[in-house]
């Protein structure tokens, strides 16, 4: 892909389990190394200031958005995607099922960032109340749905993973 | 006062609905949206693209004294800029759709001359990368003359403002009154007549997540231009865009797959897509350009602005509202764009879900400079329904009525319909008094007044609001014509294509752009009951593509119609197969038509069901051995069935402004019970409920989506959305830091119910739907005005943040003018 220009450095990046060896500029951002290095496209980028989460990934374990972090921070970092989630390209992990049984996505923009958010909070807390649900997703935008049926597809893979 | 001649044509309306249509069949499009697999403009790429940067004004009205780029072209990476100087020789202005003086106005695709508002583009830079465009877009040097600004969109036609379009000579773009029964005879006869000052409904947008993007490629040696991108409305951009840069239609190429979200602003982007066919051209390579958050905020489109001023509402005693005349200024920001379509698109819903009978709206629309506006979820028609629902609250306050019974009294009653509005406006069908029943059994209306008596003396106060509202659906675009009688348009129409593939298979194409509606869904469902499948059965091709041949001039994605307008085409197109399966059919079984019947994807005799062809058996036949059918018959059929589903519009009258300017009536009844905190005028939700009317519902949970993504950025404007504006011009808050679109937190859980009343004139009883026509604006007004003290000035903008509810709060003791004088004879 096209260079960005500045100085260039190696990392060693870890990426829904397969390992990348590749040298980045500097100011290049995790989101678009997914995205344009890669050539991952289901990390959307929605915002460019850490607001809608439409980036999220999940860094070691935790939730991050990746427009706010470097691609040469992830050095050494295991990342899991979107591209993750089910077993091959037709299946869909109990998250992504209950996110289509429930109607929790229209457009389909923010929805990869709900679902890693899902998996975080769900490994955490595995019985969440609304109240939490909701404060765990306030950091993911969804301008489609008014959140409710994407809280009811948070609710119905709680108690599928349960 | 009704006429038959006052209806449509009859509608035959199809019986094969009914297996998968009005089911919540699961849909076909979550599977790639789920995996990470959709294909939004983003993700698309083409050998040899560049990236786009624009340099955009940071002043909101300036001379471009001079432009200088080549320290820019200079840089390692840099393909190519454009100017607006360029911009000057290589495009003619747009097409305007109003009249002069508004027509007089030069709108080009980037700066030419000066910037009108700020985030203006201005230069726009092509590099092998984003970062790299950027950069150079650092040094390009543009010197700018600031001028005198004009912000106020009632102030702006004031005579010593600045003008913004020297050509048009003012800032008065459009004006007309509509007048509709006799409101003078209404203001002299009424028991009270109750005055409201000033009404104002602010700007916002419902800001998709998907920020607007294009790839372009202006082929050089097919000159034909393809444009992939986001845009909701091709067709529409093709008119803009084809004469300005003088390529005719067949020239210009459009597709899209998944759009993320639109909600009507991404209708306006051909000016966006004309820099980048300039570009591309100049520079012999594909161009790219994806909006960052900032500029999509900045200068993308808002919603429209809209002020009322000196509102006079003649009342009978028994609480019968005879009618309203205002003075409405709409701020269209900087440029036409769409407008001023929205000086006429208000009037599909005049005296919005009442029986009023006497209107007049003096209708000025006025240019400032702020973003161009664009059509925003519930486009024009939300601002006028927000002032007839203060209107009715107002009116029950200061009259001392029950604000539920007032409405009870005065809404359209069901045995009313068809309704003939005041400007010959046909409602199709509703029942809104049972609406309201419902919407208050869900909030528990009696106990919410019983928690607001008990609330009071607790620093908290309780709010119970109601907005009822109407989503207009399917336009007749002769409604422009009111705006100006030279206009070429009128009526409306989709195009779909349903056929019978080489080995069977049944693919059906659309002239829609889907953003998130499930057109893939609800076409397969209409389509597989039409021929007796299954709809996995039906492959529905996702997204827009012009060369599937399948369009017309107002194909797209907009304004409530998908169900009528989409749906429509797609089972004409269906119909179409079916005919010609079966007449194939009952030749290859030696039988008649009469005896066929589709099932399983078998065409069989419908009294001997081992007598069976399957589909492939009929395509194979069709295509392939062709020679085995009467050459009669061989001619006769293609498998390859296009449909233009028309809606029965006529042209609507210039003189009088009347006229059907919409098929379709779907409604929505809102309430909410709300807490306002004292001390710091912050509202809480505490419930929220909203029953939906929007015909035969052919994918119910789809329904139920639309409805509470619709009531979200309802809520999101009422309570956190809204571009604010310094005195210079500045936008304050063009980021998600910023401007609050609305989280998981603001936006509570909606309590939800339904009741159908099938539409007449649509071929499925359908009526289009998802605009909402911003009912939860209405429903936060109404109850925060019920919460608060008596003597508190009235709720007089959309927007009511904690602290334009404190200010609200404390006006009570202030005594001050409270913005509403009754007066009674």
């Amino acid at each position: 892909m096209a260079g960005e220009g500045g100085a260039v450095n190696s990392i060693e990046v870890t990426v829904n389990g397969e390992t990348h060896r590749v040298a980045v500029e500097a100011r290049r951002l995790l989101v678009h190394f997914i995205r344009e290095t890669l050539g991952m496209r289901g990390t959307h980028i929605g915002c460019d200031s850490g607001n809608c989460g439409a980036c999220s990934v999940i860094c070691d374990g935790q939730l991050i958005k990746s427009c706010m972090m470097l691609a040469v921070a992830a050095d050494g970092c295991e990342i899991e995607t979107v591209e993750s989630l089910g077993d091959g390209p037709d299946d869909l992990d109990p998250i992504q099922a209950a996110f289509k049984e429930h109607h929790g996505l229209q457009c389909g923009y923010c929805t990869p960032g709900f679902l890693l958010n899902t998996k975080t909070l769900l490994a955490e807390n595995p019985n969440p109340s609304e109240a939490e649900i909701r404060r765990a997703l306030k950091g993911n935008l969804c301008r489609c749905t008014g959140y409710v049926n994407i809280v009811r597809s948070v609710q119905a893979a709680a108690e599928a993973l349960r | 006062m009704k006429s038959e001649t006052t209806y449509y044509p009859a509608v035959e309306q199809s019986e094969r609905l009914g297996a998968f249509s009005g089911e919540s069949v699961p849909r076909v499009e979550d599977k790639r949206l789920l995996k990470g697999q959709g294909a939004f403009v983003d993700d698309l790429w083409m050998h040899r693209q560049g990236h786009v940067h624009f340099v955009r004004s940071p002043y909101a009205h300036a001379r471009i004294v001079s432009i200088d780029v080549s320290r820019a072209e200079a840089q390692p990476g840099v393909y190519a800029t454009l100017t607006g100087e360029e911009v000057g020789v290589l495009q003619q202005p747009y097409f305007q759709m109003a009249p002069e003086p508004g027509g007089l106005m030069k709108d080009y695709c980037m700066a030419v001359g000066k910037a009108r508002y700020m985030g203006e583009p201005v230069v726009a830079v092509l590099a092998e990368s984003a970062a790299l465009a950027r950069d150079a877009a650092e040094l390009i040097d543009v010197v700018y003359e600031p001028l005198g600004v004009t912000l106020d969109g009632v102030g702006t036609i004031e005579p010593d403002v600045p003008v913004i379009h020297d050509e048009i000579g003012s800032n008065v773009a459009w004006h007309g009154v509509y007048d509709y029964g006799d409101v003078d005879w209404a203001l002299e006869n009424a028991d009270h007549v109750v005055r409201i000052d000033r009404l104002h409904f602010h700007r916002f947008s419902s800001a998709p997540l998907e920020t607007t993007g294009a790839l372009v490629n202006w082929d050089p040696g097919t000159g034909v231009i393809e444009f992939r991108t986001n845009n909701q409305m091709p067709m529409f951009a093709a008119m803009f865009i084809g004469p300005a840069i003088g390529v005719g239609v067949d020239h210009m190429q459009f597709s899209s797959q998944d759009i993320g979200g639109g909600f009507g602003i991404k209708i306006t982007s051909y000016t966006y897509l004309t820099a980048l066919a300039l570009l591309s051209r100049k520079a012999g390579r594909p161009v790219k350009w994806s909006e960052t958050r900032w500029e999509h905020l900045a200068a993308s489109a808002h919603g429209n602005e809209r002020t009322f001023l000196d509102i006079e509402v003649p009342v009978m005693s028994d609480g019968t509202i005879l009618g309203f005349k205002v003075r409405a200024f709409d701020d269209a920001g900087a440029y036409l764009r769409y407008e001023p379509l929205g000086a006429v698109i208000w009037s599909q819903v005049v005296p919005g879900n009442y029986r009023i009978k006497h209107v007049r709206v003096d209708y000025t629309e006025t240019l400032t400079n702020k973003c161009p506006v664009g059509p925003n979820r519930g486009y024009s028609r939300l601002q006028h329904l927000w002032m007839v629902e203060r209107i009715i609250d107002i009116v029950a306050n200061e009259l001392g009525f029950d604000p539920v019974e007032l409405r009870r009294l005065n809404y359209v009653q069901p045995e009313d319909y068809p309704y003939e509005t005041p400007n010959g406006c046909i409602y199709d069908s509703g029942d809104y008094p049972a609406m309201l029943e419902r919407v208050l059994e869900l909030i528990d209306y009696e106990g919410a007044r019983e928690r607001q008596r008990a609330a009071l003396g607790t620093g908290k106060r309780i709010g119970i609001g109601i907005g009822s509202t109407l989503d207009s659906g399917t336009n007749n675009f002769g409604q422009s014509r009111i705006i100006n009688s030279a206009l070429p348009f009128s009526g409306n129409g989709e195009a779909a294509v349903v056929r019978l593939d080489l080995y069977g298979e049944v693919t059906v194409t659309i002239g829609t752009t889907p953003q998130g509606q499930g057109h893939e869904t609800t076409a397969a469902q209409v389509t597989a009951d039409i021929l007796g499948m299954s709809p996995d059965q039906v492959h529905v091709a996702a997204g827009y593509n012009k060369a599937a041949n399948t369009y017309v001039g107002f194909s797209g994605t907009y304004a409530s119609q998908f169900a009528v307008t989409g749906l429509g085409a797609v089972m004409g197109a269906a119909e179409k197969l079916r005919g010609e399966i079966v007449k194939v059919g009952a030749c290859m079984l030696g039988a008649e038509e009469s005896d066929i019947e589709l099932a399983d994807g078998f065409v069989r005799l419908a009294a001997n069901h081992e007598a069976a062809i399957p589909f492939i058996g009929i395509a194979a036949t069709v295509f392939a051995n062709v020679a085995e059918l009467p050459g009669e018959l061989a001619d006769s059929v293609t498998l390859n069935c296009r449909y233009v589903y028309r809606p029965p519009f006529t042209v609507p009258d210039h003189e009088t402004k009347t006229g059907k300017l919409t098929l379709t009536y779907a409604s929505q009844i809102h309430a909410a019970v709300i807490e306002v905190d004292e001390e710091t005028g912050l509202v809480t939700i505490l419930d929220y409920a909203a029953v939906d009317e929007c015909g035969r519902k052919i994918n119910p949970k789809i329904v139920e989506g639309q409805v509470h993504g619709a009531a979200a950025h309802g809520i999101g404007a009422a309570l956190y959305e809204s571009f604010e504006y310094d005195s210079d011009g500045q936008l304050l808050n063009a980021t998600f830091a910023d401007y609050h679109a609305a989280t998981a937190l603001d936006v509570p859980d909606i309590r939800y119910d339904d009741i159908e009343c099938p539409s007449p004139f649509t071929p499925n009883g359908a009526k289009g739907m998802g605009e909402g026509g911003g009912a939860p604006l209405s429903t936060i007004c109404s109850a925060i005005e019920d919460a608060l003290p008596e003597g508190a000035h009235i709720v007089f903008d959309t927007h009511n943040n904690s602290e334009r509810v404190y200010e609200l709060l404390r006006s009570a003791a202030a005594k001050g003018p409270r913005g509403v004088e009754v007066l009674s004879r």
